[in-house]
């Protein structure tokens, strides 16, 4: 696939609209990437997989049947907007596709669509959240320049989410997305909006009315989740649109943000060190060379921080926006348990319409722990992953540190070499 | 040994040829620098190229290793082996330092800082270190002495005192002159001015310099008893004067524009240097707050529990590390500024010698003034305008006894003027001979210790990165055990 036409004020234009809200990336001279493709090929894919995974990944590896990557952002100009158009390629050995390769375009929106099926579907099942859809304006402008590269992965590890799920992968709206040319058609069935203002007004009605009680399980898990999303909130801090400037002190943009200026202040050290030698006689050499090791760090220094940026960064979002997931589907949880209270409460106290109720009440029941035993089952799966994820993503943080301090120490021993020769050398011509 | 002489310099080629005979032997005895701080006592030379022939004399660092205390005794321990007499007899320290209050010259209760001196007798071999000579100074007598010596001995580069007042601070570090850290690193940098006057081959045989470092009460009268203050005044009042010299020396200028572009270069440094360590202190505490989320997270993870605890921990230890880092690297910055006071020092001489040439020409000019009106009064011609001339025009000229008296004033006040200029102009050379003899010991000084300064610099660096290897192998064990 060749290459992108950016319009030069591209990001003015960068709006990407829901029915709900309107929408704005606080972007500045964003630009498109060089499409880096990611590996097209089963094989290659599958040792990407198996790098990010570990006990998860060997039993998947064996059986995984669907293979899903995004990749080639194109920018779209349409007479009414500007949005990204992602190329999805999928390769698939499955029975139920009717061709084992696919290629499509979706737009972040499409993305949206999909996933809203999928809990809707599967109100209690963990769905992998998708990146947000705004920056924070305060965010370090130089990252904004990878945003579009940034949102691709989030939305290449969505779909591999989706289709490592054992139950998710098989939802038709994934086939549909995967595989029809133009979704507009399918986008437009179902109940979608309507639905979801129901769901709104029902989980208000039964907040109201309050939970009789929670089972242990469940309650113990609420209390995970808010703990847990405190502690990622911690380390990263959840996009929201911003009105005011929030000073929450993210880990670990933070720790992006002060590596950054460390290097911007070294980075001044090498021509004046440079104009020093110049000055000098004897100690030209040395001084050339402090100012080339400053120069050499530096670049190790940026290496360094584009890894942590494209690595821990953004796996410590996405888990910020699972906690924000798993609340909701506490949530909806409890509504369904709510629900079910409701009408057995009925039930018990009135005395008419008890055949009719008593049906009613039998569904909820069914629904109800269909609903518990769903979350139950993918909790284990969701916290597995999750440990994976983050362990993963800490030690190639860690690797990176490792290896940024080794070259800088060859740096400068080489330096320190480099001196000591040049003093012992120096002394030939003794009078 | 047969020494052949082979530069004009008789004595140069001793030096060096005693250095280098003995420079084989070195491994087995300490004789080099002996000998030629014997001959430099001896014959009162500068030590110049010389001494500093075999770098095998100066402490080589052999292995990374090295702390950067035991680089700094490595500068001071150049210093001693290079050699005078009186680091012959004597070790110097500044040993402590220590608040006193007093009453002031104006009779004001004030708080300041003593620092306590302690001179021994060098070691010899086999012997117990014996009990030292103590006395205590305070900062403002130690300025005093360098004022001393800035007046008596113009042509030298004197060593510079640390700073006054805490410069070129990054944030955490108090620029109060009470402060502990501030005490300590002045503590080191008046030692250091002590041992660099102590190994300088003029400066070590000054008698108040000796006084100052024995004689702790009557010290203070001897220095004024010098005199030294009128010449200072007068000194200074001529050098803050705006004159122009006709025919300026080239060294002299270019010495001294070199000196004024190291100054703003070693400046930049400075500043450049306290901001990265600004950055570089964020960054790392910016880590403490990983390990403070780690150890909370750790509170409600089954199985992680144990690997984010431990992170957790090498994240607080790599915190806490820098504050070690940047202190080993304020010493690299003392470094720095030593030289960049050392630029004042080295401008003080080039404006005295300017001072000196300008005296020089204005009393040659003053001498081809006076026997212009010789001439003219004994040719009776008026070349030049002069109101005695006019008058003499207008009034009718003087008589012969009146002009013969004032030709035999004119004689004696050009015999007079062409002594002066006689001994304007030893005085000018002498003080360029001196000067430049010191300026090459200086540069010689500068490069090898600048040099060494770079090189520890470098050994610091390396130490930090060997840190941060390991507190981040460790952290990197930890999560693969999560």
């Amino acid at each position: 696939m060749s290459g992108h036409t950016v319009p030069a004020d591209f990001s003015e234009h960068m709006l990407d609209l829901d029915e709900d809200e309107d929408l704005e990336v606080f972007t500045k001279n964003t630009s498109l990437p060089d499409g880096s493709p990611m590996p097209n090929s089963p094989s290659s894919m599958v040792n990407q997989y198996r790098l990010e995974d570990d006990d998860e990944g060997q039993e998947a590896v064996n059986t995984k049947d669907i293979f899903v990557t995004v990749d080639h952002p194109e920018s779209q100009v349409t007479a009414i907007e500007t949005f990204v158009l992602y190329r999805v390629v999928t390769r698939t050995t499955r029975s139920d596709f009717d061709s084992s390769e696919y290629e499509v375009r979706r737009r972040y929106q499409d993305f949206v669509w999909l996933r809203s099926k999928l809990e809707e579907k599967h109100p209690t099942l963990i769905v992998h959240p998708l990146p947000e859809k705004f920056v924070m304006k305060g965010m370090v402008e130089r990252f904004n320049d990878d945003f579009i590269e940034t949102r691709r992965r989030a939305l290449h590890r969505f779909l591999n989410k989706i289709s490592e799920h054992p139950i998710l992968s098989y939802s038709q709206h994934f086939q549909v997305f995967l595989t029809a040319q133009d979704l507009a058609p399918h986008r437009k069935q179902g109940p979608g909006f309507l639905s979801r203002v129901g769901e709104t007004v029902r989980a208000v009605a039964n907040s109201v009315r309050g939970l009789k009680s929670r089972p242990e399980e469940f309650a113990v898990m609420q209390e995970y989740v808010d703990d847990f999303s405190n502690k990622m909130c911690c380390m990263d801090k959840v996009t929201q649109r911003i009105v005011k400037e929030q000073r929450v002190s993210p880990v670990s943009v933070l720790s992006l943000i002060s590596c950054v200026e460390y290097v911007d202040e070294l980075k001044q050290y090498s021509p004046t060190y440079a104009r020093w030698g110049e000055l000098e006689e004897e100690l030209t050499e040395p001084l050339k060379g402090m100012a080339s090791c400053v120069v050499q760090c530096s670049k190790e220094a940026e290496e360094h921080i584009q890894h942590l940026s494209e690595v821990l960064v953004p796996a410590l979002h996405e888990y910020v926006l699972c906690a924000e997931t798993l609340k909701a589907v506490m949530r909806r949880r409890d509504n369904i348990q709510a629900e079910f209270e409701a009408k057995n409460e009925a039930l018990l106290t009135r005395k008419v319409e008890q055949e009719a109720l008593q049906e009613e009440v039998d569904v909820l029941a069914d629904r109800m722990e269909q609903a518990n035993n769903s979350l139950k089952g993918d909790w284990l799966r969701w916290q597995r992953s999750m440990k994976t994820d983050l362990r993963s993503a800490f030690i190639s943080a860690a690797e990176k540190n490792v290896e940024y301090y080794e070259k800088c120490l060859a740096v400068w021993e080489s330096f320190l070499v480099s001196q000591r020769a040049d003093s012992s050398g120096g002394q030939e011509d003794v009078a | 040994m047969i020494i052949e002489t082979k530069s004009a310099d008789p004595n140069q080629t001793i030096f060096s040829a005693l250095s280098c005979a003995c420079a084989e032997n070195r491994q087995q005895s300490t004789l080099p620098a002996q000998l030629t701080a014997a001959a430099a006592a001896v014959l009162w030379q500068p030590i110049t190229m010389a001494d500093s022939v075999s770098s095998e004399e100066v402490a080589v660092i052999s292995n990374t290793d090295i702390t950067s205390t035991e680089s700094e005794n490595n500068i001071i321990n150049t210093m001693v082996e290079r050699g005078t007499a009186l680091l012959r007899k004597l070790e110097i320290n500044v040993a402590e330092a220590e608040k006193r209050t007093g009453k002031n010259t104006v009779n004001m209760q004030e708080t300041y800082t003593v620092y306590l001196i302690e001179i021994r007798p060098a070691e010899t071999e086999g012997g117990t270190p014996a009990a030292p000579d103590t006395l205590w100074r305070r900062y403002s007598e130690f300025e005093l002495l360098r004022t001393y010596l800035l007046v008596t001995y113009p042509y030298i580069i004197i060593p510079p005192l640390p700073e006054k007042r805490a410069e070129f601070v990054w944030h955490k570090l108090s620029a109060d002159n009470l402060d502990p850290d501030f005490v300590e690193r002045r503590r080191v940098g008046l030692e250091n001015f002590l041992l660099r006057v102590a190994s300088h081959p003029v400066l070590s045989n000054d008698k108040i310099f000796f006084l100052f470092l024995t004689e702790e009460k009557g010290w203070r009268d001897a220095v004024l008893e010098t005199g030294f203050q009128d010449k200072a005044d007068s000194r200074l009042k001529s050098l803050s004067a705006m004159f122009r010299v006709k025919n300026p020396d080239k060294r002299f200028t270019a010495l001294k524009q070199y000196s004024d572009e190291l100054n703003t270069v070693i400046s930049q440094l400075l500043r450049i240097r306290a901001r990265v360590a600004d950055r570089l202190y964020g960054v790392y505490k910016v880590h403490g707050n990983y390990g403070r989320v780690f150890s909370e997270w750790s509170a409600i993870e089954k199985e992680m529990g144990d690997g984010l605890q431990s992170a957790g921990h090498h994240m607080d230890t790599y915190a806490a590390s820098i504050d070690d880092i940047l202190e080993e690297e304020e010493h690299f910055a003392d470094q720095l500024k030593e030289y960049l006071f050392y630029t004042d020092a080295v401008r003080s001489v080039c404006r005295k010698h300017e001072l000196i040439q300008y005296e020089l020409e204005m009393a040659a000019q003053d001498l081809v003034q006076k026997k212009q009106q010789k001439e003219e009064l004994a040719t009776g011609t008026v070349r030049i305008f002069s109101l005695k001339g006019m008058t003499s025009k207008l009034f009718g000229q003087e008589s012969p006894e009146q002009k013969e008296s004032r030709l035999a004033a004119l004689e004696q006040s050009i015999q007079e003027g062409e002594e002066t200029v006689k001994e304007k102009n030893t005085e000018c050379q002498e003080f360029v001979r001196a000067a430049w003899d010191d300026i090459e010991r200086f540069k010689e000084q500068k490069d090898k210790d600048l040099r060494e300064a770079l090189i520890s610099y470098a050994i610091m660096q390396i130490s930090m990165c060997k840190k941060g290897i390991q507190v981040w192998s460790n952290a990197k064990e930890c999560f693969s055990k999560m």
